[in-house]
């Protein structure tokens, strides 16, 4: 499959301070890509080159084959929602779809009213009056009408009630299953992507920690206790993401491809939360380039 | 886009427009007024019957509030009201509000958004302004005519052409400054501010030198003899009517200029042979009235000029440098430590299982440990006994 | 107008793959036959429309169903069922069901909390199946 984003060496700077760094990534098509870090790490930055509202200041980077927002073909091609879902307060909820249609050349009209419809918003209601979760789901509607290859969403349910994250949400996956649309999401709320992304990318402090496929991901990191071990005597192959000692056990976040054939080890599996807090603390400890960081509690 | 930029501008237009009806209304009903009684009030003749003074005096009184609020307030203030209200907020309002996150991320350039949005509302300011010259300079006709002024600097800039150039440039300005600052408050202000000091700096030194001023000079006390001069009462002289004095001096008879007091000492022979001001010559430079009009295209095509670089700059501004700062692509310019990401498992796309051919007893990378009490949590059902 | 026979459910906490779930919950569907041949399974929209989660694991589940030869996709139309796992014993369904019942309530009088009974059927549970391996 082809990538819908492919970026290499990717590099963004504002004024003094890096919001991306070396960011190298493929995002293979078809996937629900769940972007997730903590605040400030660079998430919207790294969204915002993709659909074009900024530019890189180093490295390059292509979205559906080519720079992002080159012209009106590659506009229509991606759909975005920014963070807080902005809206033009003063215009109703059809204005927004008649912007849609005017501004869209592949704009579904039928989906689009079918939709508003179905979600109960009244077409003549200004948006400045709507709730988080409506503007919302306009936001989506205007979105995903014009038919996009790829949808890209930064935080799009973070300050919505949980009701409206589970209806945003299922509206969301609905539009996959009907359209087979590609979507990057994303959230610092990692129990929400949990649910709908089969493809993660962990961005820490600017840099990209870790991206794969969930499943590959959740097969491959293990959680080993056994007796106190220096870990210098592991196996090459078992890389240590995060390990924390008493006198008498120890507990290691580890990846790997191999089996683990030591008997002292108890293998337990790790949530997909539970990796991805261990990426970020790790990463928020300093971590060097040789990779693993003492820490006083247990990772679980 | 055209239509979605009309549609955001609506309202505004109707305002403004609106507003300008009723005052059509005001300016059509009061003008009519005014030159019937400029008609009966024979100052077409008053150089004849030599009344003029009392004739043309007795005529200003007729609505003079209008004649401050239209001639003085209105005109003046409008082009720069126009620049603020509806120039500045053009870009920085979708800036500041952040909306354009969502139309630029539509399928239309910006180049075309810009364009929608500059022809849209720029046209419609210069309409608005336009208009309300053209019904300030009929209204004011009457007026015109009797003080033969209008070269006047306070005059000149209120009626005719002149007001439409005004109008681009305050709106050109609007919209680059509301480009550059990307706050709306700080965007209107800064183009009032520079539209004042444009406005100025033109006035002062750029328009009397349109053409090249001509000079007179003259002796005090003497008949005007060259062309244009004439003499007022109280010895000084002054262009023909309807011509621009730009400026006067009075120069002793040495040479030197005075500054416009001619000091006479108590006693001095000149004033029994009322000679004091014997040897004063009066310098003036002006422009002669013919080039009123030309001074009006000159005026209004060069603040259309700096209106038109400045629309320039904003589409050059908007395309090759996007927000929030400028970019300059430099490849090969990391930042230290340029360390790989420490755990990527980059999906090789060919190793992917396409998902159509996924079943669990096609699962790579199952990895099972050999201690007890581990489990696989999708090994559990007994339908499938694969492991690696 | 499709009317929906069974709809799922997700338990988060179980430690089970979603994907999983689902197919658990089909073949235990079948087994007490509310599926039967030629019934359609929820389409993958409505399934992910009422749990918000990746299309891919309704694929993913469906199409381990469609291997093990108990339900077939129609293209355009859905996935429907093929087979049951109903077996001839559901006739003995009830009067086994009585008799664990009237089992229950012995127990009960005999002083046993829920926690004791719970724990004396499942470890006879496991006893029996160890004894049936064996």
């Amino acid at each position: 499959m082809t990538a819908v984003l492919d970026a290499d060496g990717l590099g963004k700077r504002y004024r003094r301070r890096w919001a991306l760094t070396d960011c190298t990534l493929k995002i293979p098509a078809g996937r629900v890509v769940g972007l997730v870090g903590p605040n400030g790490a660079g998430k919207s930055t790294l969204l915002n080159l993709a659909v074009g509202l900024i530019t890189p200041t180093c490295g390059r980077i292509d979205v559906l084959g080519t720079l992002p927002a080159r012209g009106s073909a590659e506009l229509g091609r991606v759909g975005f929602v920014a963070q807080d879902t902005p809206t033009y307060a003063g215009l109703s909820v059809a204005d927004h779809l008649w912007m849609g249609a005017r501004l869209n050349p592949g704009w579904d009209r039928q989906f689009a009213e079918d939709r508003i419809a179905q979600l109960g918003l009244d077409p003549a209601q200004r948006t400045g009056k709507l709730s988080g979760g409506e503007r919302a789901q306009l936001a989506l509607t205007v979105a995903v009408a014009k038919r996009p290859e790829l949808l890209v969403l930064d935080e799009p349910v973070a300050r919505l009630d949980p009701l409206a994250r589970r209806e945003f949400l299922q509206s969301l996956m609905e539009v996959v299953a009907d359209q087979g649309v590609s979507v990057v999401l994303s959230s610092h709320l990692v129990a929400d992507l949990e649910r709908v992304c089969d493809h993660l990318i962990i961005l820490v402090a600017s840099r990209v920690r870790l991206t794969g496929d969930v499943d590959q991901l959740l097969a491959t990191h293990h959680l080993l206790t056994g007796p106190r071990r220096d870990t210098d005597r592991l196996p090459a192959d078992l890389h240590v993401v995060q390990e924390s000692h008493t006198d008498r056990q120890s507990t290691l976040l580890v990846r790997t491809e191999a089996p683990i054939l030591d008997p002292a080890w108890t293998v337990g599996q790790i949530s997909l939360e539970d990796l991805v807090l261990a990426y970020m603390s790790q990463a928020r400890a300093g971590a060097s380039n040789n990779g693993h960081r003492r820490l006083t509690g247990v990772p679980r | 886009m055209i239509w979605f930029a009309w549609r955001q501008f609506r309202t505004q237009a109707a305002v403004v427009f609106g507003a300008l009806a009723v005052l059509a209304v005001v300016v059509i009903v009061t003008g009519l007024q005014l030159r019937h009684w400029y008609d009966i009030s024979g100052i077409a003749n008053c150089a004849a019957a030599g009344d003029c003074d009392t004739v043309t005096s007795a005529f200003t009184t007729h609505y003079s509030w209008l004649q401050t609020l239209l001639g003085n307030v209105l005109i003046d203030f409008f082009p720069a009201v126009i620049g603020v209200f509806w120039g500045a907020p053009l870009i920085a309002r979708e800036l500041d509000t952040g909306s354009y996150r969502l139309v630029w991320t539509q399928s239309v350039t910006r180049t075309r958004w810009l364009a929608a949005k500059i022809t849209i509302v720029g046209a419609a300011s210069i309409a608005a302004v336009g208009l309300l010259s053209w019904m300030v300079t009929w209204w004011s006709t009457p007026f015109d005519k009797m003080a033969n002024n209008k070269f006047d600097p306070s005059v000149f800039s209120e009626r005719d052409i002149a007001p439409l150039g005004y109008a681009a440039f305050a709106f050109a300005l609007g919209v680059t400054a509301g480009l550059l600052i990307r706050r709306t408050l700080p965007a209107m202000a800064t183009t009032l501010v520079g539209y004042i000091a444009a406005r100025v700096v033109v006035l002062i030194w750029i328009r009397p030198h349109f053409q090249a001023p001509l000079h007179a000079t003259g002796l005090l006390q003497a008949p005007g003899s060259d062309s244009g001069l004439v003499k007022l009462p109280g010895a000084t002289l002054a262009p023909q009517p309807g011509s621009w004095l730009v400026s006067s001096q009075i120069l002793d008879p040495s040479g030197h200029p005075t500054n416009g007091r001619i000091e006479v000492r108590i006693g001095d022979p000149c004033v029994a042979t009322h000679s004091c001001l014997t040897g004063y010559h009066q310098t003036i430079t002006y422009q002669p009235a013919s080039r009123y009009w030309p001074f009006q295209w000159y005026e209004t095509s060069l603040f259309i000029a700096l209106a038109v670089i400045l629309i320039g700059f904003c589409f050059w501004q908007i395309n090759g440098h996007r927000l929030p700062t400028t970019s300059r692509i430099l490849p090969g310019t990391r930042p230290d430590t340029p360390s790989r990401p420490e755990e990527t498992l980059d999906p090789d796309p060919a190793a992917l299982l396409d998902r159509a051919t996924f079943t669990a007893a096609e699962r790579p990378m199952a990895v099972r440990g050999k201690a007890g009490g581990h489990r696989l949590p999708d090994t559990r059902d007994g339908t499938d006994g694969s492991s690696r | 107008m499709e009317c929906l026979v069974i709809e799922f459910h997700l338990d988060t906490r179980s430690g089970l793959p979603p994907y999983r779930q689902i197919v658990d919950q089909v073949r235990r569907a079948l087994r007490l036959g509310l599926l039967e041949e030629g019934d359609q399974l929820p389409t993958v929209k409505d399934v992910v429309g009422r749990l918000a989660i990746n299309p891919n694991t309704v694929l993913k589940a469906y199409k381990e169903l469609e291997h093990a030869g108990l339900v077939t996709p129609r293209p355009g139309v859905g996935t429907f069922v093929t087979a049951t796992l109903r077996d001839a014993s559901l006739a003995a369904h009830g009067p086994l069901r009585r008799e664990l019942l009237r089992w229950f309530a012995k127990a009960r009088r005999a002083g046993l909390d829920e926690e004791s009974i719970e724990a004396l059927f499942r470890d006879a549970f496991r006893a029996s199946a160890e004894q049936d391996v064996a």
